[in-house]
């Protein structure tokens, strides 16, 4: 009984794996390993493949990090430096509210208020004068890869800044002082010795913020466009792996197509988890070690 | 030289504080745009009333009561399902805890809270809708409570944790057996912990739409048979903020303020419960 009820936990997730695995079997069979590379969706011929939903989701979640990262050790520098506590706890509680408002009405906001905005303001000027780049090119969309990229930015933000804190904040503080009596502002310390201390750990936050955005559904996909297709250009539509499956298994009517859209979700489940998994024990190894 | 590295050190510290700011411009916008475009909605008192059937696309009134019974029974189940095994087991892990198999539960708790929840409803509908045939609220409950047990268990765990080891001590001495020190002295004394714990849980379930696309699916009507398929506030925001009428895009934007609006207020609520813990816990 050493582990008592907590064992539920690990027997729920292996559950949920095995009984994905079991749902996609039939896809699985029928397609093998050719699934993974298969650009064709199509739900009248029963022909299934995952890469432009991979693709998506990797390509937004990436250009989340791309956004949120920057932003997210700025946030974690302001709230470690001592003074003026109530501005920088008002600033801490804010981020971590971030986090609780619903994906859903995140969803809302970016289809109505945000996707227009970018549309106008962004995305045509940029595509206008720099549309001779392929980032910039073809034609854009208020729903978008950028669009979507953008919400998921905001979106794992909090992950990203509180995990930041946290290592930022278990840099020895022998070091920081060293480097002030040897002379060095605040920005060559921070620049120079803390944020080089704290690199695997930012990394760690980085890898964890990462497995969020590429499991992060509603959201994504009220603002991406719903689109199966591989483009280069970042203003127009894609479709991601969890929101193909939230548009699609209440009306697969085949066998096929739901199994075809359980491995979409056992692929997705299977990176997340592997994300996951990678973040969390590269940031248990920073914790452990031993401080100077 | 030295007024160079200064206004690099000006600049840098102008960036910082600039990040900080942009973090909150997100939050206000969405706040902003959910009062201003749900208020005209919620302040109609045939808001609050049932439901879209009676009140067709088109006709006024019709509201959202359907949907806000249908959160609090499907999370409420959830709660019933989650909140006594996550605190037996955080207790459990914090006490009798710090062996390799501990490490392991705390790493799949920590796995299962940022695994995608649209695999965690697909697992909810192979269990519980396929071999039943129907949709139901208790199948989206189950889901909910998937995702809430990681939460309660492991914040359960840390509030625990900081409770001092003298109070542990004096009631072995009195000759307490270990597992009513654990649940008679020590779990009162983590309460307020354990209670923000399943408020941020709660708080969470409420507002996921992903676990219940194919669980309770919605339902238009109003029903409180947990046996059937519900309504819920974030599948009515999804919807209808996915139609192309003005009303119903109306109705969602009110939705999502009630969702908001309950999710803040939880999550406020569970804050100052904190902060009395933390005092608690360093005045024993």
């Amino acid at each position: 009984m050493t582990g008592g009820v907590g064992l539920v936990v690990p027997v729920v997730l292996l559950l949920i794996l095995v009984v994905l695995l079991q749902q996609a079997w039939p896809a699985v069979i029928h397609y093998g390993p050719g699934f993974l590379s298969a650009q064709v969706w199509d739900q009248v011929r029963l022909r299934f493949g995952a890469l432009p939903y991979i693709y998506g989701t990797v390509a937004t979640s990436l250009l989340a990090l791309l956004l949120a990262v920057p932003v997210g050790v700025g946030v974690a520098l302001f709230l470690v430096e001592p003074g003026q506590a109530p501005i920088r706890g008002a600033i801490g509680i804010g981020v971590e509210l971030l986090a609780a408002i619903p994906s859903v009405v995140y969803g809302l906001w970016a289809l109505y208020v945000m996707g227009p905005f970018v549309y106008r303001h962004i995305e045509l000027p940029v595509s206008q004068h720099l549309g001779a780049f392929v980032l910039f090119g073809g034609t854009p969309r208020p729903t978008s890869l950028f669009s979507a990229g953008l919400v998921l930015a905001v979106m794992v933000l909090p992950t990203l800044a509180s995990v930041s804190r946290d290592v930022i904040r278990a840099v020895p503080s022998g070091l920081r002082e060293a480097s002030v009596a040897l002379g060095a502002t605040w920005w060559e310390t921070t620049w120079r010795v803390i944020l080089p201390a704290a690199r695997a750990g930012i990394f760690g936050a980085a890898i964890l913020a990462l497995g969020r955005a590429l499991g992060e559904t509603i959201a994504v996909t009220m603002i991406i466009g719903n689109r199966p297709a591989i483009t280069p250009h970042l203003f127009e539509p894609a479709y991601t792996l969890a929101s193909v499956i939230a548009n699609e298994f209440t009306e697969a009517t085949a066998p096929l197509h739901s199994a075809a859209l359980a491995e979409l979700g056992l692929v997705l489940i299977g990176v997340t988890l592997t994300v996951n998994l990678a973040a969390l024990l590269l940031l248990r190894a920073i914790s452990d070690q031993p401080k100077l | 030289m030295n007024w160079r590295r200064q206004a690099i050190n000006a600049i840098a510290t102008v960036v910082v504080y600039t990040t900080a700011i942009l973090a909150l411009v997100p939050l206000g916008l969405v706040l902003w745009y959910t009062i201003v475009k749900g208020l005209p909605a919620a302040e109609h008192m045939t808001f609050f009333t049932c439901c879209h059937l009676e009140h067709p696309t088109g006709i006024p009134g019709g509201g959202v009561a359907n949907a806000i019974a249908g959160t609090a029974i499907m999370v409420a189940l959830a709660s019933l399902m989650a909140i006594p095994v996550g605190i037996v087991g955080g207790v459990h892990l914090a006490e009798y805890g710090g062996a390799r198999l501990a490490g392991w539960i705390r790493l799949a708790a920590d796995v299962l809270v940022g695994s995608p929840s649209i695999a965690i409803g697909l697992f909810a509908y192979a269990l519980f809708v396929a071999p039943f045939h129907h949709f139901s609220a208790l199948s989206a409950s189950l889901a909910l409570a998937v995702l809430m047990l990681p939460v309660v268990m492991r914040t359960t765990e840390s509030a625990v944790s900081l409770i001092p080891g003298g109070l542990r001590e004096a009631g072995l001495a009195l000759g307490l057996p270990r597992w009513r020190v654990s649940l008679q002295l020590i779990l009162p004394a983590a309460a307020p912990g354990v209670i923000t714990g399943c408020l941020l849980a709660v708080a969470r379930a409420s507002g996921e739409t992903a676990p219940l696309l194919f669980t309770t699916l919605g339902n238009p009507f109003f029903s409180l048979d947990p046996t059937k398929p519900m309504s819920s506030l974030p599948l009515v925001v999804y919807h209808d903020a996915l139609t192309p009428y003005n009303d119903l895009n109306q109705t969602a934007w009110g939705a999502a303020l009630v969702l908001v609006a309950l999710v803040l207020l939880v999550n406020i609520g569970s804050r100052l419960v904190l902060r009395r813990q933390v005092k608690l816990a360093a005045s024993l």
